[in-house]
């Protein structure tokens, strides 16, 4: 299946030149909460991809039939049903991570991501391109969290999704695990260090 | 030495553009200024605006002025390993003893010193390189500052972490040297502090009781031996009226503490030489020692009843960081603020900022790295306020 120029940029565009994180700088709190671990992050990356996804594609088909007036409040309720959707779903089966993730899930809501995606594109798009956009943007969205989480848990605890990963004889060798990395700050920093790195090779593209 | 200048600028030649070594001029450029700019001197007629003194002058009169406390540091290290290790008889030191104790902090400290070198002047270079820019000055000062503010048994590794995330993140980022917002060397210890905290803070960070390059290595600590700093034993003092040491004691500086920060009389000299140059300002250093003694005093007469809260407001001055951060780094002209006004609300604010932390933040014994960088953050707001404050007033009078 052919598709058309505007739907594969809906898609690939927030991965990497529009990426919501990086150049629109939207969702950062999140980025900053849930990295601690890969695994908490890794399931809010794929809980907000599913939920802009899903969001975009209802908004999309009923876009025609939403008074003007009232648009924010109608998106607002398509997200908060899709959201307390996943987060039930996540309490019954993954109730660990569901914890770790305790209320920045219930705020996925807030997500400015979310907001914009449906305002921006959702609103004046057919609902096929705005599934797109919307997984082009949760993707665009989790792969930062990984990125970030996965230097944060290995750096920070000396693991990844758990599992200890730098011998012990490095341990013994007087190397230490950096507690900076455990915290917000260092989330922030990260976050700029990849901005930096985007930049640096878009710049060089144009 | 006219001589020798000729050489060294044939020599400079080979880094020019097109010469085989050009991909390092911004080396033969940093030597080059190092050795020998400014090379004019003032004219001694008519006025000037500023004198012919120029950064790199600066630096070096810091870096002067920082050469009694480190020289003093070296002393106390091996002093306090001497101490710990019970190797100090009753009858004191004996000359040998005296040289055993520097020849054993200067082993342990250089170290340090070169690890802050190496590090900070290579990142330093490589980033002169990519940008096409001469090499600044301002790592000279930092990397010499972030030896004395560590405790002696931080791992060299961890230094030279802190001091790259410092380098990069407290200054490159913002654009270099004179860009900075905060002071580099704090944010160096403030990282090591944060990422490394059980090196940072306690009882066993501050004095070395192993040995150094295999020097004293059999040797352990006495029965009875607690490394602990003055306004540590205060922060877990059960007792409300515990006085852990004597002003003089303190003053003199030969108890537990970061390399640099134990001497009173060390720093002031070199508190001496800055105001006499010029190059640090009396009035954030007075302000700082001011504001603290009074909230001390505040403290002591009102406060609540801890051994903290009770701890006599001139032995606040002398203890911990205080002198050191006042004098040498609350005064950094890049980081402070700029108006004179402001100076003396900056130094306030640090000064009120250190005592409040000491006294009645459990956690942290110690206060004044977090609260010069309190300051650091603040200073643009105060000198934006003065300024404003000022053009208010005169337009009023116009």
């Amino acid at each position: 299946m052919a598709l058309s120029k505007k739907s594969k940029e809906a898609f690939l565009g927030p991965l990497n030149v529009n990426n919501p994180v990086l150049v629109q700088i939207l969702g950062i709190c999140s980025a900053l909460a849930v990295t601690v671990q890969l695994k908490p992050a890794l399931v809010m990356g794929i809980s907000v991809t599913l939920i802009v996804a899903m969001s975009n594609v209802v908004v999309s088909l009923i876009r025609k039939s939403i008074p003007t007036r009232i648009r924010i409040i109608i998106q607002l309720v398509v997200v908060a049903a899709l959201v307390t959707i996943v987060s039930e779903v996540l309490k019954a089966f993954a109730y660990d991570v569901a914890m770790q993730l305790s209320v920045y899930l219930g705020l996925i809501i807030t997500n400015c991501i979310l907001m914009g995606r449906l305002e921006a594109y959702a609103m004046s798009n057919n609902a096929f391109d705005s599934l797109l956009d919307g997984l082009g943007n949760g993707f665009g969205y989790a792969w930062i969290l990984v990125v970030v989480a996965f230097v944060r848990e290995l750096l920070g605890s000396g693991k990844l999704l758990g599992y200890p990963v730098i011998p012990q004889w490095c341990y013994d060798h007087g190397y230490e695990n950096c507690g900076m990395m455990l915290m917000p700050a260092m989330a922030l920093i990260l976050v700029g260090c990849i901005i930096w790195a985007h930049r640096a090779i878009n710049d060089e593209k144009k | 030495m006219e001589k020798f200048y000729q050489i060294w600028k044939k020599f400079g030649k080979n880094f020019e553009e097109g010469g085989k070594l050009s991909f390092l001029s911004s080396f033969y450029d940093a030597f080059d200024t190092f050795l020998f700019t400014p090379n004019t001197t003032a004219k001694r007629l008519g006025s000037q605006i500023h004198d012919g003194s120029d950064s790199k002058r600066t630096m070096i009169l810091v870096v002067l002025a920082l050469v009694p406390a480190l020289l003093f540091g070296m002393f106390n290290v091996g002093y306090q390993h001497l101490l710990a290790t019970g190797q100090i008889p009753c009858t004191g030191l004996t000359c040998e003893l005296w040289w055993k104790a520097f020849g054993f902090g200067l082993l342990a400290v250089l170290p340090f010193i070169i690890v802050s070198y190496v590090t900070g002047l290579g990142i330093e270079f490589i980033v002169a390189q990519i940008k096409h820019e001469e090499v600044a000055e301002g790592f000279l000062v930092t990397g010499f500052i972030i030896p004395l503010i560590v405790p002696i048994n931080t791992p060299l590794w961890m230094v030279a972490i802190a001091t790259a995330f410092a380098v990069i993140f407290a200054k490159e980022v913002f654009g270099g040297t004179g860009y900075n917002i905060f002071n580099v060397a704090l944010i160096a210890r403030a990282f090591l502090f944060f990422a490394y905290p059980s090196h940072m803070t306690g009882d066993s960070v501050f004095v070395r009781t192993g040995g150094t390059w295999g020097w004293d290595s059999t040797m352990t600590a006495v029965d009875g031996f607690s490394g602990a700093t003055p306004l540590g034993m205060l922060a877990t003092s059960a007792d409300a009226n515990m006085l852990p040491v004597g002003f003089w004691t303190a003053f003199n500086g030969l108890i537990p503490g970061s390399v640099g920060e134990t001497c009173g009389w060390a720093i002031l000299l070199g508190a001496c030489l800055l105001l006499c140059t010029g190059v640090a300002s009396w009035k954030t250093m007075l302000s700082i020692f001011g504001t603290a003694a009074l909230t001390a005093w505040l403290f002591n007469m009102f406060g609540p009843d801890t051994a903290a809260a009770h701890f006599p407001w001139y032995m606040h001055l002398v203890t911990g960081g205080l002198m050191f951060g006042a004098v040498f780094m609350a005064t950094d002209p890049v980081t402070s603020a700029r108006t004179e006004c402001g100076k003396w609300i900056y130094g306030a604010l640090i000064g009120f900022m250190v005592i409040v932390i000491r006294v009645l933040n459990p956690g942290y014994p110690e206060g004044m790295m977090l609260a010069i960088l309190l300051g650091n953050t603040f200073a643009p707001l105060i000198d934006w306020c003065v300024v404003r404050v000022n053009i208010n007033r005169r337009m009023k009078r116009a």
